[in-house]
């Protein structure tokens, strides 16, 4: 298997849905080369810090404000 | 009660569907619930759209009031947040058109880039990024980070792995085939990770030797 050949089931390693046999084959790439091993890691941290930090979070006040904003141009309609 | 959703059995009606039937009826409490359940997800989807807040606000008003209008329209056959999401990410690219006046904003367009479709920077991160930076200062890096990315590739990572929706789901919600919103989401994770080598990578550590193959 080639760099490329393992880029391309990337997702399914990263989505843990890569079929059985293919599995085998990816992971047997991976032993060998540390390239794809540090692009799979690192890929997968991508992931989870951005799905571990809240970047724009909405504040108390605002959502309150927003709630009475909506709900009152509902009514309206 | 409409057919389409009768005919999705009592055992495994969503609970959201009986709360959009409740607010077709008039019960504004029901339409509250909904509001108050998927806010934080449109606001955080909207800014990432039209990155900046004030118009992020707008798009949660008009998002949410655009749903009620249109509840009648609401099939059950997919789930209200996706649903919701849909009509969400319409109104962000909406906002973000009037911004830059004459300048085409789409999610279709194709983004002529090969960044990112192999990974060149092969340096191992450190452990633990997180600890080399403090919680701002992080926060400032991924936006600036996500923010670098064509808007729709950005939109593809912030749904599929920022809100969690399928990859089913992420293409139905943009209009989109699956194909198109694997490959995307492919090239926005690995240009995430590539910019993202920058700060992360082992100060004085060793990087991968020899380059793909």
């Amino acid at each position: 298997m080639t760099c490329t050949e393992f880029l391309a089931q990337l997702d399914e390693m990263l989505d843990q849905d890569a079929a059985l046999p293919l599995r085998a084959d990816l992971e047997e790439h991976l032993r060998e080369c540390e390239h794809c091993e540090i692009t799979l890691s690192t890929t997968r941290k991508t992931i989870e810090i951005y799905r571990s930090h809240e970047l724009y979070e909405l504040p108390e006040d605002l959502r309150e404000r927003l709630h009475k904003a909506i709900l009152a141009k509902c009514r309206k309609c | 009660m409409s057919s389409s959703i009768q005919s999705q059995g009592a055992a495994e009606v969503h609970p959201d569907v009986l709360l959009v039937e409740r607010a077709r009826q008039g019960d504004m409490a029901a339409y509250e619930k909904l509001v108050k359940q998927y806010d934080r997800q449109v606001f955080r989807i909207a800014q990432h759209i039209v990155q900046n807040r004030e118009d992020a606000e707008d798009v949660v008003q008009d998002a949410f009031l655009k749903a009620y209008e249109k509840l009648d329209q609401f099939q059950g056959n997919s789930k209200f947040y996706t649903w919701l999401v849909r009509i969400a990410v319409n109104e962000s690219l909406m906002r973000l058109r009037k911004r830059r006046t004459g300048k085409m904003v789409s999610i279709d367009e194709e983004v002529e880039t090969d960044e990112g479709s192999m990974p060149r920077d092969l340096a191992d991160w450190s452990p633990d990024p997180e600890a080399l930076y403090g919680q701002s200062e992080m926060g400032d890096i991924l936006r600036r980070t996500i923010q670098g990315l064509p808007p729709g590739f950005r939109v593809v990572f912030v749904l599929r792995d920022v809100e969690g929706l399928s990859t089913e789901e992420t293409a139905e919600t943009l209009g989109l085939s699956i194909p198109a919103v694997k490959s995307r989401l492919l090239r926005a994770r690995l240009q995430l990770r590539e910019r993202l080598s920058r700060y992360f990578k082992r100060r004085n550590g060793k990087s991968a030797q020899g380059g793909a193959k």
